[in-house]
This record gives structure tokens, C-alpha cells and sequence, in this order.
């Protein structure tokens, strides 16, 4: 993607990022401290701080559809030791919020189902089930036939039975009463 | 002293033997922790990563619950506490208008580590110690969340945090300087990318055992999840044989104070730590 010789710098992307999120993307010269303390760089497809250049110079593409913004483990390190003071974390998840607005394949399915399945899971209740919360992220994601395949289900089972049996596994989720506050919440937000 | 307390889901499942620690700890300190009625998710990281107003909308309903009861509020999760603080200053930042739950940042906003490593209740701590716990090293591993960023979480020293190592020492434990204090364990990522936190802890606990630690000590339940649930495997894929119990640090002051449960919650642990507490003469078995 970078040595792409038809790069075509566009410069009202960076403008509009700015603009919705409020961080100062422009601020940032290039100089890879964010990424020389990233914990989760040997598992990215771009480094961030290449994915704060591509916001510069508009490939909007590129970094909606990249891998790293959903390996990203939100740890802020990026953003403590910003010598400018770009939140690059905070442009992570801005990132994710728009690959998901603009309904591209996200690259990372796993993890996405993941966040999914949890917030519908505090939407159901205002509270996480852990123990409801797995299950439905195998089936949603599909991981449950993986693991059928290469036998990491049977991991999953034991590690669920040791939860159980060292009475580290609640078996009946906790409600809040106010039940509809939260579903209001995750209705205004989305759209 | 009264505080609010605001436990987070984990509390209530993979992390029992965090709330069953820290309940009888603070109960032992004459801290009340009174629990902040019909308090729901922070949000965690699902909704930061999807959805910008619907985490700082989540994590503001607590808020403005706790600022009603007018107490302190006391978090002993890391990522809900980074959560709510996030939120503390959506609510009295300039872009408050845009929702429903009012903050005037009226009452403050404690992770628990720091919380007890106050000054006064340090020297509290220290005069109840009733068994001290020598023979222990440990490595205190603090992860990100309770001190990234500062300008979020106003940790006073985010790349060396001190608060269980003031805590520890307290104990009689002897707590080994590292560099890996902050450094990321993966987090969430245990469910859908595994291969990112099995790499990640297992170079923490090379370098635990190289600063000379037979423990780590945490303050955050997915640091203890992910460094303790498959320590095994980690291990075993790693070629390493080490045994390192990875202890919250309640559970040590609940040992050090001599309160009666304190033997219970290592139970709950995978890798158990009877045969380390035995080997130094902490228990007998
Ligand atoms: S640390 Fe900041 S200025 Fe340096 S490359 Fe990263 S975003 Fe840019
Ligand atoms: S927040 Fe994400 S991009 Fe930034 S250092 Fe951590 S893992 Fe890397």
C-alpha cells in the first residue's frame, strides 16, 4: 500500500477526522514513538504511526480496512508518549466506528463479533454475563466450528469446567432494574 | 470511612476471589464499601471500540448514580476505573450538552491499589500486619489501565507506579524492581486472538523470573485472568517450567492481617500457590 507510486495525497479526510473526532491529527511529524512502544506491532498489517500518515494525506481506504485498528489492544501507550500530543489510540477507535458506518468486510472478524456480542449482552441486562457471553461469541463468530476442527473446544470446555469448579463461573447473569436507561443509551448512540 | 463502591461485572464472575479478597480487607481496615445501587456495565472495551457516545453514555449513568450518594466511589477494575475517569471528563468537558447524564465531577474517582496506599491507611496497614510474609518476591504487575493516559487517569508517576510496591513492602514482602510494570498483557483479546496475549504474557514471565520474582502481584482481573488461566500452556508452548502464582494484592494483605478466609482465595486460583506460601513456611500442608 505504500509504495504505491499513484498515491494521490486528498487532504479533506484528515479535516473531516479531525473535525468528528477532535484530535489533532496534523499535529503529528513522523517521529515513531508511538509505535516504538506499541506492545502489539509484530501482529499489525500497518504501524500507527503509518496509519496517522495515511489520515494525513486522506487514504481513507487504507486505513478503514487495515487490520491494525482492531489488533490494537486500546493499551494508550501511543498516546501517553505522544511528544504532540496525538490521542493515536483514541484515532484506533474512531477508525473502527467508521470501517463499521461504512459496512466494509472487517478484517479482523473475530474480534469484531467479540465487542458486538458484548455490548449486546449489556444491552440485554445493563450488566456482562461472562458465562452467556462466550458461548454466543463462538456461534456468532463462527469460531465454534474452528474450534470443533483443531480440538481447541475441548480447551474451552475444561477451562470452563475449572472456572465452574473453583467457583470462578457465575451460572445466573445479574439485571440491573433500570433496564431501559441502558437500552436507550445504546439506541441514541448507534446510527 | 465510607466510600462507594463500584464492583464491574468480573467481580461477579471470573474475578470472586478479587471481591471476596478485597470485601474482607477493606472490612478489616474499617473501610465501609458500600455498593453503588443498580450500577450497570462501564462499557469496557466493546463500547469504546464501537461506539464512541455509548461509552462515555454507560460509564456516565454510574457517575451521576454515585455523585447522588455523594461518597467517594472506590473501583477495584482498572478498566472499569479508566472507563468512568474517561467519562468524569466527557461529562465536564465542552461537549457535555450532547448527553443524558449530568457529572460535576463533585466527588473523586479512585482505583482501589491507590485507594489503599493513601498515606493513613498505609500506617493503618502496617500496624494490623499480624504475619508478615517473608520468603515472598514478587514482582508487582500494575498494566495499563489504572495509569494510561495520565491526562485520563492523573496517575502521579503512569510509567512507575508505586502504590502495591508501598503496599507490599508494608507486608514484608520483598518487591523486586522490573520494567514491565505497565506493559500491555493483551487484555481482551484472550477470547478472540489468543496468539497476541499467550506472546505478550509469556515475555512477562521471562522477566518476572529474571528480576528474580517467585510471584506476580496484580491489581486488575483481566492482568490475573490472562496470566493465570493458561500459565500452563504459555508455559509448556514457551519450553519454560517456571511456577509463578499470580496473586491480587488483597489477597496478600488478607494473608498478612491473618484474617481467617485469606487461605480460601488461592483455591479459586489455576495456578495454585500452596506449594510456594508452603515452601516459604507461610502455611503448613
Ligand atoms: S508519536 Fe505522535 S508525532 Fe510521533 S509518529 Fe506517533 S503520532 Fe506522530
Ligand atoms: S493503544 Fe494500540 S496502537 Fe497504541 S500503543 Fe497500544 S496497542 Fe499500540
Amino acid at each position: 500500500m505504500l509504495s504505491n507510486p499513484k498515491l494521490i495525497p486528498e487532504v479533506q479526510f484528515m479535516a473531516q477526522v479531525e473535525q468528528d473526532s477532535g484530535i489533532a491529527v496534523s499535529a503529528c511529524y513522523q517521529c515513531k514513538k508511538c509505535t516504538n512502544g506499541c506492545p502489539v506491532t509484530f501482529a499489525m498489517d500497518l504501524y500507527p504511526d503509518q496509519v496517522i500518515r495515511l489520515v494525513q494525506i486522506g487514504q481513507q481506504k487504507a486505513v478503514l480496512n487495515c487490520s491494525t485498528i482492531w489488533v490494537c489492544s486500546a493499551c494508550e501507550t501511543c498516546t501517553t508518549r505522544c511528544p504532540n500530543e496525538v490521542d493515536v489510540a483514541g484515532i484506533m477507535d474512531y477508525l473502527k466506528e467508521q470501517a463499521i458506518k461504512s459496512g466494509i468486510d472487517i478484517p479482523q472478524p473475530r474480534t469484531y463479533a467479540f465487542h458486538r456480542v458484548f455490548l449486546e449482552d449489556i444491552g440485554r441486562r445493563g450488566r456482562v454475563f461472562e458465562g452467556g457471553l462466550l458461548p454466543r461469541y463462538m456461534f456468532q463468530s463462527g469460531e465454534i466450528w474452528r474450534k470443533l476442527k483443531d480440538r481447541e473446544l475441548k480447551d474451552d470446555l475444561e477451562l470452563a469446567y475449572h472456572l465452574f469448579r473453583k467457583g470462578r463461573l457465575a451460572l445466573t447473569p445479574q439485571g440491573i432494574r433500570a433496564r431501559a436507561a441502558i437500552k436507550k443509551i445504546l439506541a441514541n448512540s448507534t446510527g | 470511612m465510607q466510600v462507594t463502591y463500584y464492583p464491574g461485572c468480573s467481580l461477579e464472575g471470573t474475578a470472586r476471589d478479587y471481591a471476596a479478597s478485597l470485601t474482607a480487607v477493606c472490612k478489616a481496615l474499617g473501610v465501609e464499601l458500600i455498593e453503588l445501587e443498580d450500577w450497570n456495565c462501564c462499557g469496557a472495551t466493546a463500547a469504546h471500540a464501537l461506539n464512541h457516545h455509548a461509552a462515555i453514555a454507560l460509564a456516565g449513568r454510574n457517575l451521576a448514580l454515585a455523585e447522588k450518594e455523594g461518597r467517594d466511589l472506590v473501583v477495584p477494575c482498572p478498566l472499569c476505573f479508566n472507563r468512568l475517569k474517561t467519562a468524569a471528563q466527557a461529562l465536564t468537558g465542552d461537549k457535555r450538552q450532547s448527553y443524558d447524564y449530568a457529572f460535576q465531577g463533585d466527588i473523586k474517582i479512585y482505583d482501589l491499589a491507590d485507594f489503599l496506599a493513601q498515606e493513613p491507611l498505609l500506617q493503618l496497614l502496617a500496624s494490623r500486619v499480624s504475619q508478615p510474609l517473608p520468603g515472598l518476591k514478587a514482582v508487582c504487575y500494575y498494566g495499563c489501565m489504572a495509569s494510561r493516559p495520565p491526562g485520563i487517569t492523573e496517575a502521579p508517576d503512569h510509567e512507575n507506579p508505586t502504590s502495591m510496591d508501598r503496599i507490599l513492602s508494608k507486608l514484608g514482602v520483598e518487591v523486586k524492581p522490573w520494567s514491565y510494570k505497565t506493559d500491555c498483557c493483551g487484555a481482551s483479546h484472550l477470547i478472540a486472538r489468543r496468539d497476541i496475549v499467550f506472546k505478550l504474557v509469556g515475555r512477562l514471565y521471562d522477566k518476572a523470573v529474571e528480576a528474580g520474582a517467585n510471584c506476580m502481584v496484580v491489581s486488575c482481573q483481566m492482568c490475573q485472568a490472562n496470566l493465570d488461566l493458561y500459565q500452563d500452556k504459555i508455559l509448556r508452548e514457551l519450553e519454560r517450567s517456571y511456577y509463578l502464582p499470580i496473586f491480587y494484592f488483597t489477597e496478600l494483605i488478607g494473608l498478612a492481617l491473618g484474617l481467617s478466609q485469606a487461605r480460601q482465595w488461592g483455591h479459586m486460583h489455576f495456578v495454585p500457590p500452596a506449594r510456594l506460601l508452603a515452601g516459604v513456611g507461610l502455611i503448613s500442608c
